[in-house]
């Protein structure tokens, strides 16, 4: 059989310029994101724990503190990002250097898909060939994404936090296109399920070498309104199991609250509603501790 | 992806894109030694593939227009989503007359072309616009007519829009 010669041993190149396509977009990804002091995935592995609520109610806090914030809805096939942060209907402005974001609660600029589809309810569906959507349909919504944090104007930012939805993937997926991501915060509770997923999630980080990585444990217990009893969710202590395993700190504990979700999927998160409910007061100290990494890692740099 | 012309054992020079808008793709290369060419042609799925990484083979005509990707390929977009607040359509795209010289202003639009640019779907014509304009400004082209628009749209592989 004759010798061919390899890719590899091949040097010259075509012309084709997909590589040099593939990096002019990671450059222009990183130059858009030179602009934001710390970028933070909020992030679990598993679904129904609160990711969203918890970024949506984090945005806002941050934002009370004072900080300039940025919230992108990583979850293009279920978002709920925009309408959590106040932003459903809202326009974006077209320029040649970029799209405008809309301004939420407290000032939040939010990009979602949420914003981009006509019809509430339609699922998300891409003009292209049916055939064969598994080759093609993850390496789009990849590109979406990184349209989604290059291709909109966010200006100088102290905090962009990104809702990344379910999947160790889709951790993966960003990881792949910011590498030296500044925080990751993983979202648990305290179920023994939930707890398996996340030390997947953790380890994911953990290898990548993010910079810093917390834990936040949610829906921990409840609290009666009535007569202040609190009682436990959850049989077991996954989220304290998980920390000690790992060494990762727990930097919140959010008390299970049925208005959290009600009023923060009506746009209208609880820190500001009810900042002195106990869920709120969890995530108020989670955005100073969020908040202390991020300038403590401005320090060592 | 590289082609390599065994008969001299040298890699495939990039030559030409075409798209003849049915979804497939027609890349031609042609070897720098013999001048022997080769086409690859592309299924629907396999340029789909291709352009899911938000890249063109062969190179881009005009830099890419923020959001392309998601503009491009999205399925039922929002039409009032992207708003041009200080270039609203009957400004930015000055009617023949007020011709500037070429490649060195602002693209000036017939009143044909720009009646063509208003039937296309709000979601995308912000970005067409621009890609129209900086395809003219490219070729030296002051102004724009259905014709011309017709052209850029062929060459930058534009059928979808």
């Amino acid at each position: 059989m004759r010798k061919v010669r390899t890719y590899n041993e091949v040097q010259h190149s075509t012309g084709s310029q997909l590589l040099e396509q593939v990096l002019e977009l990671q450059d222009r990804l990183a130059a858009r994101l030179s602009s934001i002091g710390t970028v933070v995935a909020i992030a679990s592995g598993k679904g129904g724990v609160g990711k969203s609520a918890v970024t949506a109610n984090l945005a806002a806090a941050l934002a009370m503190r004072g900080r300039s914030v940025g919230a992108v809805d990583a979850d293009l096939n279920g978002p709920s990002l925009g309408r959590m942060l106040g932003v459903s209907g809202m326009s974006l402005s077209d320029g040649p250097d970029g799209v405008g974001p809309p301004q939420g609660v407290q000032g939040v600029r939010v990009m979602s898909m949420e914003l981009l589809q006509e019809a509430e309810d339609a699922p998300l569906g891409w003009r292209a060939p049916d055939f064969g959507k598994f080759t093609w349909r993850s390496t789009l919504e990849t590109g979406v994404l990184r349209e989604f944090l290059a291709d909109v104007v966010w200006g100088e930012l102290d905090f962009l936090l990104i809702d990344v939805p379910p999947g160790t993937d889709k951790i993966e997926r960003l990881l792949e296109l910011i590498p030296d991501l500044d925080q990751a915060l993983l979202v648990t509770t305290p179920s023994e399920a939930t707890r398996f997923v996340v030390s997947k999630s953790l380890r994911l980080v953990q290898e990548a070498g993010v910079g810093v990585v917390g834990l936040v444990a949610n829906m921990t217990e409840h609290e009666c309104p009535q007569c202040g009893h609190r009682s436990s969710l959850f049989e077991s202590g996954g989220a304290e199991r998980l920390a000690a395993e790992s060494g990762v700190p727990l930097w919140a504990s959010i008390p299970f609250d049925p208005r959290l979700g009600a009023s923060t999927d009506l746009g209208e998160p609880l820190v500001i509603k009810e900042p002195e409910a106990p869920a709120s007061r969890a995530i108020l100290a989670l955005a100073d501790r969020v908040d202390a990494a991020a300038k403590a890692g401005a320090d060592t740099e | 992806m590289k082609f390599l012309c065994l008969e001299c054992d040298k890699a495939m020079d990039f030559a030409e894109r075409q798209l003849p808008g049915d979804g497939t793709l027609v890349a031609v290369f042609k070897c720098p030694g013999c001048a022997r060419e080769m086409a690859m042609l592309t299924n629907p799925m396999e340029t789909q593939l291709v352009s899911s990484l938000g890249v063109k083979i062969g190179g881009r005509e005009v830099p890419a227009q923020p959001m392309e990707l998601v503009r491009g390929s999205l399925e039922g977009g929002r039409e009032d989503v992207f708003q041009e607040p200080d270039h609203p359509l009957s400004e930015d795209v000055p009617v023949a007359g007020t011709t500037s010289p070429a490649g060195a202003g602002p693209v000036v639009w017939t009143p044909e072309a720009v009646d063509r640019l208003s039937r296309v779907p709000k979601f995308v014509r912000g970005m067409v616009k621009r890609i129209y304009g900086e395809w003219a400004r490219e070729h030296g082209v002051g102004e724009m007519t259905p014709e011309l628009m017709d052209r850029a749209r062929t060459e930058l592989g534009m059928e979808g829009m």
